[in-house]
């Protein structure tokens, strides 16, 4: 049954490091990935993110475990025989060819016919973009340029599977943002699974159907933006993705699916838990800034005092940083609504920070 | 901009050391129309028999121990360039490629030659063959005339053997800063082991390759320590004949055959040159 488009089963990789040690790059990982998917692997450098996107492609083999593609099983697969194409970081184009043979390479190998190859060459610098940039050599051409015939020299071999490894790492913001667009048109144009090897949260939620969250070589959470976002199961997650306010505490009372927790101070307040937990645990609350108010709200449940220690104006919102009787500092985001949006507070005032249950969510790991 | 400033003494001191460089190439030169048959004093230009002022070239081609020279040192220097081009382009490939138990090691071992005198080189060398062969012959109890002998082949061999970290040392210069990715692109394209080879290493690293050989060529074409040691009979090289010559009368036909020696270099160095600006 071929369902997924790829799937790691259990899959770890060690390398021998500088100091004859064992350095685990992976560990056990599982990932399914879907038909026609754009996923994205998300983490830190030295996450593991692009040992896995390595073992996909068949440049490093895993120690143990097994990579299945559309069902079949890589095993020892060499990258060359198999049917997934990488866009690499550094672009990879080869300095002696031009960009038309750059192009025609993949196509070459298969052996197709110099016709169709010179058809489906112009076509693939079409898609990108690029038309009558056969002859020129990679060197002449931009950052974002030569991106572009990276992606058409992987995409005009129709992969069943398109790997890219940091592919927009190397390009200024402004590009970074189009290229994203840009990508997401090619993907949804040609309907092939993406995977994405990204460092840039922001990245990964603009452009990504789901995301895989690595950190020291474990994927720690799989899910839409949405689900990672709003859902963290665990706190590197969710101070990973975006900001985010941790407030340590013990569980002091429990209802279904909620809890009180009482912090250092004597504050304490209610909290969503998506995980089973007892009286007396330690756990830790995550409260994104912009779910919290000094705006006076009748619904929000919960209501922590503090004083204001520090204010941000940015344009479209402006941050409070506050000091809760505990000592521990959260940061709240208000909305400036109107043009007039006045300040609710001033540095070194008393407020009343206001949340719902459902906004503050507890983590046991 | 204007120019910074320049001592005199450094012009001074760089026509110098080019005339010191240039000048007995020059004589060399002008000593091989020399219309007397010894290299002390130039007595005009030489002008006798069919071939006028360059008397001497024709008297060096008509030479068979010179012609039988050349052909030596030519098979030599082209048998040992190539294979030791092939072998140290492959030493240098595996030493940037892999780890692997004891490469510190190897690599040392490998460059060491290149420091070593040649005189070394070449007694050990010679004793080896000498051990080798006496062995063998011993052992196969072969017949005099089936004995093996020092000859063209243990100067071949022993030419590879010095070229080879020469060469190793060139290519991996280029190698230095190659981008694996490139090699990774084409495997992901389907390309296997040897098409990646054929179409995106060698391709990039070829002038250093190029490189590499000439400098085997060079080498080898000039050589006389090691090849004094290995040669045997029928396999004097150019520069084992003309050192035999100077302990006799040094004829401008010796002017001749450097004269020619010296173009040759340069249209080698000419080609080499053209090579690598096309990159």
């Amino acid at each position: 049954m071929a369902e997924y488009a790829v799937e790691l089963r259990n899959v770890w990789k060690r390398f021998p490091g500088p100091g004859g040690e064992v350095v685990t790059a992976v560990k056990n990982v599982s990932l399914q990935i879907y038909d026609g998917e754009f996923f994205a692997l998300l983490g830190p450098s030295g996450c593991g993110k692009t040992t896995s996107l390595r073992m996909i492609a068949g440049f490093e083999l895993p120690s143990e475990g097994e990579i299945f593609i559309h069902g079949r099983p890589m095993g020892k697969t060499p990258p060359y025989q198999r049917p997934v194409n990488t866009v690499f970081q550094s672009y990879a184009l080869f300095p002696h060819m031009t960009i038309g043979e750059n192009v025609a390479f993949g196509l070459q190998m298969k052996g197709v016919d110099k016709k169709e190859i010179a058809r489906r060459v112009a076509e693939a610098l079409e898609m990108v973009r690029l038309s009558g940039y056969e002859k020129r050599k990679p060197k002449q051409l931009s950052g974002g340029q030569q991106q572009r015939v990276a992606l058409a020299r992987a995409l005009v071999n129709r992969p069943e599977v398109l790997l890219l490894d940091e592919p927009l790492g190397a390009l200024d913001l402004k590009l970074r943002k189009e290229m994203q667009l840009e990508l997401k048109r090619l993907q949804r144009e040609v309907g092939i699974t993406f995977i994405f090897v990204t460092h840039d949260q922001e990245e990964a939620l603009t452009m990504s159907d789901r995301i895989a969250v690595m950190e020291g070589g474990v994927a720690l959470q799989v899910g839409t933006a949405n689900d990672i976002y709003e859902h963290p199961n665990c706190r590197f997650v969710a101070d990973f993705i975006g900001e985010t306010n941790f407030l340590d505490g013990t569980v002091a009372e429990v209802d279904t699916d909620k809890a009180r927790i009482d912090l250092p101070g004597g504050v304490s307040l209610w909290a969503h838990t998506p995980q089973r937990v007892a009286v007396g645990q330690a756990v830790t609350v995550t409260v994104r800034p912009e779910k919290m108010h000094i705006r006076p709200n009748a619904t929000d449940v919960n209501q922590v005092t503090g004083y204001v220690t520090d204010i941000v104006y940015i344009g479209t919102d402006t941050h409070y940083g506050v000091v809760l009787s505990g000592g521990q500092t959260i940061r709240v985001r208000e909305q400036n609504y109107s043009a007039e949006s006045r300040l609710l507070a001033r540095e070194g005032e008393a407020v009343c920070v206001r949340f719902s249950i459902e906004a503050a969510r507890v983590l046991t790991e | 901009m204007s120019a910074k400033k320049r001592s005199p003494w450094l012009t001074l001191v760089s026509i110098l050391v080019y005339f010191f460089l240039y000048a007995p190439i020059i004589v060399l030169i002008v000593f091989s129309f020399n219309a007397s048959r010894t290299n002390v004093v130039f007595e005009g230009v030489v002008n006798q028999g069919p071939c006028g002022p360059f008397y001497w070239y024709c008297e060096l081609f008509r030479n068979r121990s010179v012609m039988d020279a050349t052909r030596n040192t030519l098979i030599i220097a082209f048998t040992s360039t190539v294979v030791s081009t092939i072998i140290g382009t492959m030493a240098a490939l595996a030493l940037q490629r892999y780890d692997f138990f004891g490469k510190k090691v190897s690599e040392t071992a490998l460059y060491f030659p290149i420091v070593t005198p040649e005189i070394v080189m070449g007694i050990g060398i010679l004793v080896f063959f000498s051990a080798v062969f006496g062995w063998i012959n011993t052992a196969l109890a072969l017949a005099p005339n089936q004995r093996l002998t020092m000859g063209l082949g243990t100067v071949i061999v022993s030419h590879i053997a010095f070229s080879i970290p020469f060469v190793t040392l060139v290519v991996r210069a280029r190698l230095h800063g190659f981008d694996d990715r490139l090699e990774e692109a084409a495997m992901d394209l389907g390309a296997n082991e040897f098409t990646t080879f054929r179409k995106v290493t060698l391709p990039l690293i070829a002038p250093g390759v190029l490189a590499g050989a000439m400098l085997a060529f060079t080498l080898s074409l000039d050589d006389f320590i090691i090849t004094f040691f290995t040669t045997g009979p029928g396999a004097t090289t150019l520069p084992i004949y003309v050192y035999g010559l100077l302990r006799r009368i040094v004829t401008p036909e010796l002017n001749a055959l450097s004269t020619i020696w010296v173009l040759v270099v340069l249209i080698v160095v000419a080609i080499s040159q053209w090579f690598q600006r096309r990159e």
